[in-house]
């Protein structure tokens, strides 16, 4: 059912499945790991969200938390793993090779995989990044055990079995998943998902290098190109601290621009819900919610937005949600913090107006005097 | 060349509703569709097709209702259907799904021809986790390029796919082989309206209708609940926040009223914001 594609809901609970008593090739796999994602010589920030997870889950365990890091020779790898010291964790393992230096599924797998089996995690957890969903599931597949995809939560019961708990059916339900009889147990995490932890002053730990048992020529796909979507990216969308979106209470594709334009005006990046993208009014990057993405701003203004559970998936992480619709009954409402019924294309252009007028320079010198 | 597409019918995810006592989905009465990420990654298998010659054989695994799918990716042009249906593979996880569905492609493969190339749509809307796809390329030791926006070329003979490639924050193009698994990103090709003789055609076509044992799934454990290492322990509705929104009243307000009521009380509820707003004044 529901996690994994399931053909139909079996009973919840009490099936004999649910022994808990694990096999013995499984029982020394100990610690949690958390996969960093290094592209390009950056770590992608879901790697320290993991990390602050994976600190806690580790605690509760009384085990390590290790940061896992491939990639090309070269200062990129040795930097993700002071990051990963400063964000806790206790160790590191590094697989350096000069195949690893664009992400490819084959190396990749082959590399994790085997450190894996060498090493013996209880918990192994990526980002659902394009590039931690096309590892996972492979790693996980050729481990055969088990892996939740896109958790919002994670625990450790009473047994020390991993509680991964993930919405389904865009958002409907929440089912909390264990995986019984095998490890380790793998999950992944969207990023903005969970909190950004503290960043710590630690740079110092044990560092396990290993050995990639591959080489280039027994790589099939070849990298031929990398174009970066650059400044003009929503790769900042996620991450930004403002937000502005619209949805379809704006109505015409025209009225768009009344949104960017306020976006533009806060320094707030843009987005939609899915009806603007299945319409064609925005590219499909800039979709918030369950099959796009996860913001977590300071502020999160929703205009025209009626707030279906896929979209609320997306947005709860918001500090400060600020709803605009004119349907008063419109769900958004019951989970933003101040809402406002009325029709967004109108309100739009007063808003960048005054805010227009409270953020300029002078104001700002009128206000400080 | 032979192309197999695994599809899924889903239900109709913006129409779920939920039963509020035992927080299971209703399925009554909730339309099915085709996974629309599934219909993107059709129309490229079908255009490979057209360009290439050869066949595209649509599979799925589900309930024997799951037929209604598979019919209406024949009125699109697809040239055969195959049911993989049996009581054995339900409560299947990704892990289970992809060992059936693999097993059921070996076995295409071995009745109509090697497939060149396995497609499927990114991921489902109901399930949402992209992992049968990699699954299935990993159980057939397939090559696997997941969220492919663009096929830029395709050498049949030199058994060569060249791919684009989303990734974050950019576009991988990859040289790859055949053959290999694709998985399709939503994509500017919209599925095709089928002719007339496609319907006709799928009106007349018998849809080939295998369970376990004609797939050549020999061990039963391996398949559904008992294939499956993830459990399900819990089934719950997302928690009601505790507080509605605080409306802010518009009777006789001007819109540029209550858009200083609202900058009034974004700042008294985030004060820090005030001053790191950036302004982008013209």
């Amino acid at each position: 059912m529901l996690s994994t594609n399931r053909e139909s809901p079996p009973p919840a609970a009490g099936r004999a499945a649910m022994k808990k008593e694990l096999p013995d090739q499984f029982k020394d796999h100990r610690h949690v790991w958390v996969f960093m994602e290094l592209e390009r010589d950056q770590v992608h920030p879901v790697s320290f969200e993991l990390l602050g997870e994976g600190r806690k889950l580790a605690d509760k365990l009384g085990v390590q938390l290790a940061g896992v890091v491939l990639g090309p020779p070269g200062e990129a790898t040795w930097f993700a793993i002071a990051e990963a010291f400063a964000y806790g964790a206790d160790l590191a393992y590094l697989v350096e090779a000069p195949l690893l230096a664009d992400y490819r599924n084959e190396p990749f797998t082959k590399a994790l995989t085997d450190l894996v089996t060498n090493y013996k995690p209880e918990i192994l957890l990526l980002g659902a990044t394009t590039l931690g969903r096309d590892l996972a599931g492979s790693v996980a597949t050729t481990l055969l055990t088990g892996l939740t995809a896109d958790c919002t939560e994670l625990d450790v019961d009473a047994d020390g079995s991993l509680a991964a708990t993930r919405p389904t059916f865009g958002g409907s339900l929440l089912c909390t998943i264990y995986t019984l009889n095998c490890r380790p147990q793998m999950a992944t995490v969207r990023p903005r998902v969970m909190a950004m932890p503290p960043r710590g002053n630690n740079k110092i730990g044990r560092v396990i290098q290993h050995k990639v048992s591959m080489i280039e020529e027994e790589i099939v796909t070849k990298v031929l190109g990398f174009l970066s979507d650059g400044q003009s990216a929503t790769a900042n969308l996620a991450y930004a601290d403002v937000v502005v979106a619209g949805g379809l209470g704006l109505g015409a594709v025209e009225n768009v621009k009344l949104m960017k334009k306020l976006a533009r005006t806060i320094g707030a990046d843009y987005g939609c819900s899915r009806p603007l993208v299945q319409k064609g009014w925005m590219p499909a990057d800039r979709q918030i919610g369950q099959t796009g993405k996860t913001i977590r701003p300071k502020l999160y203004i929703a205009a025209g937005i009626s707030g279906a559970i896929q979209h609320r998936v997306g947005v709860e992480g918001a500090d400060l949600i600020l709803a605009i619709n004119t349907d008063p009954n419109a769900p958004i409402f019951d989970f933003a913090h101040l809402g406002v019924v009325t029709d967004a294309i109108r309100l739009l252009p007063s808003l960048t107006e005054l805010f227009t007028h409270r953020l300029s320079p002078h104001s700002r010198d009128k206000l400080a005097n | 060349m032979h192309i197999v597409i695994c599809i899924k019918q889903v239900p109709d995810s913006a129409q779920i509703r939920v039963h509020p006592v035992t927080n299971t989905i209703m399925r009554q009465g909730v339309p099915t569709i085709i996974n629309p990420y599934d219909l993107f990654a059709l129309e490229e298998a079908l255009q490979l097709r057209d360009r290439h010659g050869g066949e595209v054989t649509v599979l799925t695994m589900g309930p024997p209702m799951a037929e209604d799918a598979l019919r209406k990716a024949l009125t699109y042009g697809a040239d055969r259907a195959v049911l993989l249906t049996d009581r054995h593979f339900a409560g299947s996880d990704t892990l289970a799904t992809s060992f059936a569905l693999s097993r059921a492609i070996a076995k295409i493969g071995e009745a109509f021809g090697t497939p060149d190339i396995v497609f499927t749509g990114k991921q489902t809307i109901d399930g949402d986790t992209a992992q049968v796809g990699p699954g299935i390329a990993k159980r057939l030791d397939l090559l696997q390029l997941t969220y492919v926006a663009k096929i830029v070329s395709v050498d049949i003979n030199g058994r060569e796919i060249t791919v684009e490639r989303r990734s974050e924050g950019g576009t991988q193009t990859l040289m790859s082989k055949l053959p290999c698994l694709i998985t399709m990103l939503e994509g500017t090709n919209e599925i095709r309206r089928g002719s007339l003789d496609d319907a006709l055609r799928a009106a007349r076509s018998q849809i080939v209708k295998w369970n376990a044992a004609d797939a050549g799934i020999e061990d039963l454990t391996k398949c559904g609940l008992r294939g499956s290492p993830t459990v399900v322990k819990r089934v719950f509705a997302p928690p009601e926040r505790a507080e509605k929104a605080e409306q802010i009243d518009t009777a006789e307000k001007t819109p540029r009223d209550l858009a200083e009521e609202l900058i009034a009380g974004i700042f008294l509820r985030q004060p820090a914001l005030e001053s790191e707003l950036a302004f982008d004044g013209e």
